[in-house]
């Protein structure tokens, strides 16, 4: 393998890497600036972070965006998983092309169609935007990205441990909980993750859905960046990014350990 | 799980009949509610909200809350209904045609968002060709590091090419400091910027199902097209490309469709200057408050991505078939 693994290989890779990381790392080395502009440095310093927690308007955009957040991804998590499950378990009910089409099609759809079809529903049912409506607009969205990644867990999911399990006598609500629920959890965990971030991020929806009062962290950031790019904003920026990044190094730790005892227990399940 | 249930009581003995019954209807009752709960939702925040944009793009701007007169109501009854029909209009179709904005920004979106797709393409063929290729225990590190600017926010990925592209932002310092150029190049709020911000946020969604592809394949058949005596870049286009040719079409519509209707990246990078319909669709709703005009934008727009988004499904639905 390492043969072919070519020059041309590592150069394309590393390449890569770079494209997809450099601006990320500017931006936030860039946060540690001294100097107002974001473009030249003016030596090391913390100042923007401090006057980060003295912006009430944006602590209280991010208390919105982490309330729309765990609560939007927790549903979402349970609904995109029920979805998963009708998608790889019941290959034949009336309706089956709709619904797999109704997951599929918000992953790809243009954000300004979404969030302008669901403000005029909130409109027609007469439901006032806000918090709530914020909310349902990113479970929407979300639980079709959760349903994805639990279906690709499911499919190569082996069904006789069900079987057996049922044939021991355990109800089928009981196989679930015992059996299916903890194979396919770090899939539904990475599957909350995805929607919890993808809420967070979410600018388009959001912009669309909310009202006054439910200013998220991305609405804000976006009507500063309209007035001028500053470290503050780059500040704002790196603490989200850091978030995401501890979560995710936290959660893919925890799903290898959860893989080395899996393989643990295999083997002295085969030894004894 | 139904059928697995049936199997289980018809063979368990006399004396849990009772129980297997129970069991039965319970599994056929939890059985459906797995698919009526997410269908119902799908229905009603998914598919509902299609038909009321397009009952608002036939009804008239008003200068109300909301701004627009409702178009098909049915408390008046078949004969309220059909008066209503009569007032159905397709003026806000018409103004559209009228208009040579929007014609231009949905041509305009189309072709920034499939150069951008093919430039997509280029530049993450040799990054997912690399990691299919890579030691198998680096893979997955690999994979992790692709994934993970995928979780950083969009908006801020976008933004932070802003202070990147600026007249005196970082590429034109280092450019100037170098020697390369002696002006600062103007590219920001231009349609290159837009290109950058494009390729740059959905390399991702090309990388990974692109090396899904190329993993899988078998490159015992490349070293046999060398033992042959093919030359690497005929062997490249007969054998390699043909069969990742599935991973090139799920990237390629999954970063064609969202970038038509893009609205973050031309509006952050391509400043004023730049027409894309997704930006256009936000003026109409939020600078002019036309409701109607910005539903019949979203019509037209949805028309137009129908189609890839068909591809796309069934681009998946072959896929899972595949895997199972």
């Amino acid at each position: 393998m390492n043969a072919t693994w070519s020059r041309f290989n590592i150069t394309s890779i590393v390449l890569g890497f770079a494209f997809l990381y450099l601006p990320i790392v500017l931006l936030i080395v860039f946060s540690f600036n001294e100097s107002k502009l974001v473009t030249v440095w003016g030596g090391f310093s913390t100042k923007w972070y401090v006057s980060l927690f003295h912006n009430q308007g944006l602590m209280d955009a991010t208390w919105v965006t982490a309330r729309v957040g765990l609560i939007s991804a927790t549903v979402a998590t349970v609904l995109g998983t029920l979805a998963a499950l009708t998608l790889t378990r019941y290959t034949r009910f009336k309706g089956r092309v709709l619904f797999s089409g109704m997951v599929f099609a918000p992953l790809v759809m243009p954000e300004v169609i979404t969030g302008l079809s669901l403000l005029l529903l909130f409109v027609a049912v007469g439901l006032d935007r806000g918090f709530l409506t914020v909310t349902l607009a990113h479970i929407t969205l979300t639980m079709c990205f959760v349903a994805v990644v639990v279906q690709s867990r499911l499919i190569t999911f082996d069904r006789s441990l069900e079987e057996a399990a049922m044939d021991l006598g355990a109800t089928p609500v009981k196989t679930f909980f015992q059996i299916t629920l903890p194979v396919i959890m770090p899939a539904i965990v990475s599957g909350w993750m995805l929607a919890f971030t993808l809420s967070l991020d979410d600018l388009v929806i959001a912009s669309f859905t909310s009202g006054p009062g439910a200013t998220t962290l991305p609405m804000k950031i976006y009507s500063q960046v309209r007035l001028g790019v500053t470290p503050e904003i780059n500040a704002a920026c790196t603490i989200l990014i850091a978030v995401v990044a501890i979560g995710v190094v936290i959660a893919s730790l925890a799903n290898k350990r959860r893989e080395v005892q899996r393989q643990l227990d295999e083997q002295a399940a085969q030894r004894g | 799980m139904s059928s697995a249930a049936v199997t289980t009581a018809s063979a368990s003995p006399a004396s849990d009949a009772g129980k297997s019954i129970l069991a039965r209807l319970g599994a056929a009752f939890v059985g459906r509610l797995v698919i009526i709960i997410p269908y119902v939702w799908l229905l009603f925040f998914f598919l509902i909200p299609f038909v009321i944009v397009f009952k608002i793009s036939l009804s008239q701007t008003a200068i109300a809350i909301p701004p627009y007169t409702p178009a098909l109501d049915f408390s008046g009854g078949i004969s309220g209904f059909l008066a209503q029909l009569k007032q159905l209009s397709l003026d806000n179709y018409t103004w559209l045609t009228q208009d040579a904005l929007y014609f231009n920004a949905y041509v305009t979106s189309v072709i920034i968002a499939a150069v951008s797709t093919v430039l997509t393409l280029l530049v993450g063929y040799p990054i997912a060709y690399g990691m299919a290729r890579a030691p198998a225990t680096i893979r997955p590190t690999l994979l992790m590091l692709v994934i993970l600017p995928f979780w950083t926010s969009f908006l801020i990925r976008v933004y932070a090419w802003i202070g990147i592209l600026k007249p005196e932002g970082l590429l034109n310092q280092l450019l100037l400091a170098t020697g390369v150029i002696h002006q600062p190049l103007i590219i920001l709020n231009t349609y290159t910027a837009i290109f950058i911000g494009i390729v740059y946020s959905y390399l991702p969604f090309m990388v990974l199902p692109l090396y899904s592809a190329l993993e899988k394949m078998d490159y015992s058949l490349i070293e046999a097209a060398k033992d042959l005596g093919c030359p690497p870049t005929s062997a490249f286009w007969k054998i390699t490309f043909p069969l990742s040719l599935p991973g090139v079409i799920a990237g390629c519509l999954l970063v064609f469709i969202p970038a038509v209707g893009e609205f973050v990246i031309p509006d952050l990078l391509g400043g004023s200057q730049t027409l894309m319909i997704g930006k256009t669709l936000w003026n109409e709703f939020f600078a002019n408050r036309d409701w109607p005009v910005s539903s019949a934008v979203a019509v037209i727009l949805l028309l137009l991505l129908i189609v890839p988004i068909m591809l796309f499904q069934r681009a998946q639905a072959r896929a899972q078939e595949m895997d199972r």
